[in-house]
């Protein structure tokens, strides 16, 4: 496993040795030290390398990965795993805003909280929250599944499209065209496997699914009141 | 009573249009949403005129004196800037708002004029990529088919903070044009009407974009040039900000550019005018000494070598145009008179983009309508109406005695009314008076 040391060394000498593998089928591991909260560090990867970050990031880790693995063993600024393709990233502390913003696909786990929109705009990544998230999370959602094991905040799923939200704890406020649905057997079984994959040990069955009423899907007067 | 039609007067505050507007309120209850840019009379190039030479002025021969129009975009940071033969780009337009055969008719027009096209939200098609040597690829804050291939795939960044159409507003593209495919691009249920966001996902002021861009540096390896575009507002501090956060390039999009859809009432009434915009952004960047460092990209509004003249007179490095290189491709051109009437409206009137039925094929999803337009036809009428304004332009710069069109400057030029002279700070025709100096 190959070490950077970022108090020795820059993000740039970092990200471009990590993108010397894009495009490749490369396995390689990276470990990286004392990131004192640099930004985007190891964002833009294209390969399957195995990424140990000791320590806390800044904006934008893992930013718009692709195949890799990257665990990171401290707290996250902005923006975590921003864009996210595919790949995992894995958080073992706590996330502040934006994680997995706009995320395409991939797996993102936070073990600790997430703060506001966590998931807004996520367009088909799953993420699973060990702890809570703030406001506003899953804002424009269009697809993907988030999965939150302690409490949201106020708004969630504010206009949210096709995305699939599934909540243990209390939930403060929905937002705007964001209902309440059924928890069928198929939806258990995909917060089942989501749990597993993110190595979280909670029980499907206390989950609530939440998602679009779809009513604010065409313009219509007299849905003006919900914007 | 007799009726005596010299006795009808309208009233100046509820003309005809202002009367149809209310009714049509009533009868549906939203704001009305069109495309096009502003159709009111605003202060705007037409407004200024070049002295040209004279006695203190020596002018180049028109036909045998070279004049150079070649501008580099992107020499900040990047370590691939791009090119231009031409200080003339097409602007962004997505492919959902535009169909397929206009994108691939602005791409080949571009690449055969030797500058560059520009990608929109919805992201990049491979038609477009491969019709396009120089494309443009928008960061939008909707995010809709973003991914890092592209970013790598594409010659320069384009980060859209506002377009002048709907400064503060997010885009939209009604259900009619979300077919299958455009569905599919930006992960939406088909045939729904689709808001974009107004706000970027992941950042959150001037501080936070400085760190995108770091982001995005990283991501594409510093390689390409990154622009950042805003709508005309507050055009000096956006301008500095976007210095700041380290921009390679800085659009700046005047009330008058063109949308695909939005709501009237934004084209109209938000925003500045691209005239007092160039001025602003000039001096903002030459506040900060980084005038001709960090390259200026004008829009909004631009028709003819006269304006991209201007444009450049004032400071601009380039300018780009959207809704006339429609225009060059068809846009509201007197054809198809049923179907412009199907829709409601004209040719020379039509703003109908949003709606998907453009009777010329431009602004279309509709196989049929999208027949209309034969892409290799399209790129050669946007060709020559590209080397037309070229040599417009040319035309301009060689009789004020400049060997390179970005040697024109303001001292080349008067305006004609005192709105235009506030604005631009040029002197009022036949005066040294300035407003406001």
């Amino acid at each position: 496993m190959r070490e950077f040391d970022l108090r020795e060394q820059k993000v740039r000498d970092l990200n471009a040795q990590l993108h010397s593998h894009n495009g490749s089928q490369a396995s390689d591991g990276y470990r990286v030290r004392h990131p004192n909260g640099a930004h985007a560090v190891a964002a833009g990867i294209d390969a399957p390398l195995d990424v140990e970050i000791d320590g806390h990031v800044g904006y934008y880790c893992a930013g718009m990965n692709q195949h890799a693995e990257v665990h990171i063993s401290g707290t996250a600024g902005s923006g975590l795993a921003e864009n996210i393709m595919s790949g995992t990233v894995r958080l073992r502390g706590n996330a502040s805003q934006y994680a997995a913003a706009s995320g395409h696909g991939g797996l993102v786990v936070i073990e600790g909280d997430a703060s506001a929109r966590c998931g807004i705009s996520m367009k088909g990544v799953d993420i699973v929250v060990g702890g809570s998230v703030g406001h506003m999370a899953a804002f424009m959602a269009q697809a993907g599944n988030l999965v939150i094991c302690g409490d949201a905040g106020h708004h969630l799923g504010d206009s949210i499209y096709e995305a699939r939200l599934f909540v243990r704890g209390a939930v403060a406020s929905l937002g705007a065209d964001c209902v309440e649905k059924p928890m069928a057997d198929e939806h258990r079984e995909i917060v089942r496997e989501l749990l597993e994959r993110a190595g979280i040990d909670a029980d499907p069955g206390e989950f609530r699914r939440y998602g679009s009423a779809r009513k604010l899907y065409h313009f219509n007067v007299d849905h003006a009141d919900a914007y | 009573m007799s009726f005596d039609p010299r006795a009808q007067r309208q009233s100046a505050t509820f003309p005809p249009e202002v009367l149809a507007e209310i009714q049509r309120a009533a009868d549906t209850g939203l704001y009305d949403i069109r495309g096009f840019g502003a159709k009111r009379r605003l202060p705007g190039f037409d407004d200024l005129v070049f002295l040209g030479a004279s006695m203190s002025r020596y002018p180049l021969e028109g036909y045998r004196e070279s004049c150079e129009t070649g501008v580099t975009i992107g020499t900040r940071f990047a370590k691939k800037p791009i090119e231009l033969k031409i200080p003339i780009t097409i602007a962004g337009m997505s492919f959902g708002a535009l169909g397929a055969n206009a994108k691939e008719a602005l791409g080949r027009a571009a690449t055969a004029m030797g500058t560059s096209t520009t990608t929109g939200d919805g992201g990049m098609t491979p038609e477009e990529r491969g019709s396009s040597k120089t494309l443009v690829y928008q960061v939008l804050p909707s995010r809709y088919g973003l991914n890092p291939d592209d970013l790598r795939r594409a010659d320069a960044l384009e980060l859209v903070v506002g377009q002048g159409a709907k400064p503060g507003g997010g885009g939209m593209l009604l259900g009619q044009k979300i077919t299958e495919r455009v569905a599919g691009m930006r992960t939406l249920p088909e045939g729904i009407d689709q808001r974009s966001a107004c706000r970027h996902p992941d950042w959150t002021g001037p501080d936070d974009l400085e760190i995108k861009l770091g982001e995005l540096r990283e991501i594409t390896d510093w390689q390409i040039p990154i622009y950042i575009k805003v709508g005309a507002t507050r055009t000096r501090y956006d301008v500095q900000l976007a210095v700041k956060a380290g921009a390679d390039a800085i659009v700046v999009d005047g009330m008058q550019g063109g949308t695909a859809a939005t709501q009237d009432v934004f084209i109209e009434h938000v925003g500045i005018p691209t005239l007092p915009a160039v001025r602003i952004a000039v001096e903002a960047l030459k506040e900060m000494g980084m005038h001709r460092k960090v390259q200026l990209i004008v829009s909004g509004g631009i028709r003819s070598g006269a304006d991209v003249a201007k444009a450049l007179a004032l400071g601009a490095d380039a300018v780009s145009i959207g809704s006339a290189a429609m225009v060059a491709l068809g846009c509201n051109k007197p054809v198809y008179p049923q179907d412009y009437a199907a829709i409601g409206t004209q040719a020379g009137c039509c703003h109908h983009c949003h709606t998907g039925r453009c009777p010329v094929g431009v602004a279309t999803q509709d196989p049929a309508l999208e027949a209309r337009l034969d892409p290799e036809q399209g790129a050669r009428w946007l060709r020559n109406y590209l080397t037309t304004m070229t040599l417009e332009l040319q035309t301009i710069a060689r009789a004020c005695g400049k060997s390179n069109v970005r040697n024109l400057e303001p001292e080349d030029m008067v305006a004609l009314s005192m709105e235009a002279a506030a604005m631009a700070r040029v002197p009022l025709a036949g005066t040294d008076w300035i407003p406001g100096s």
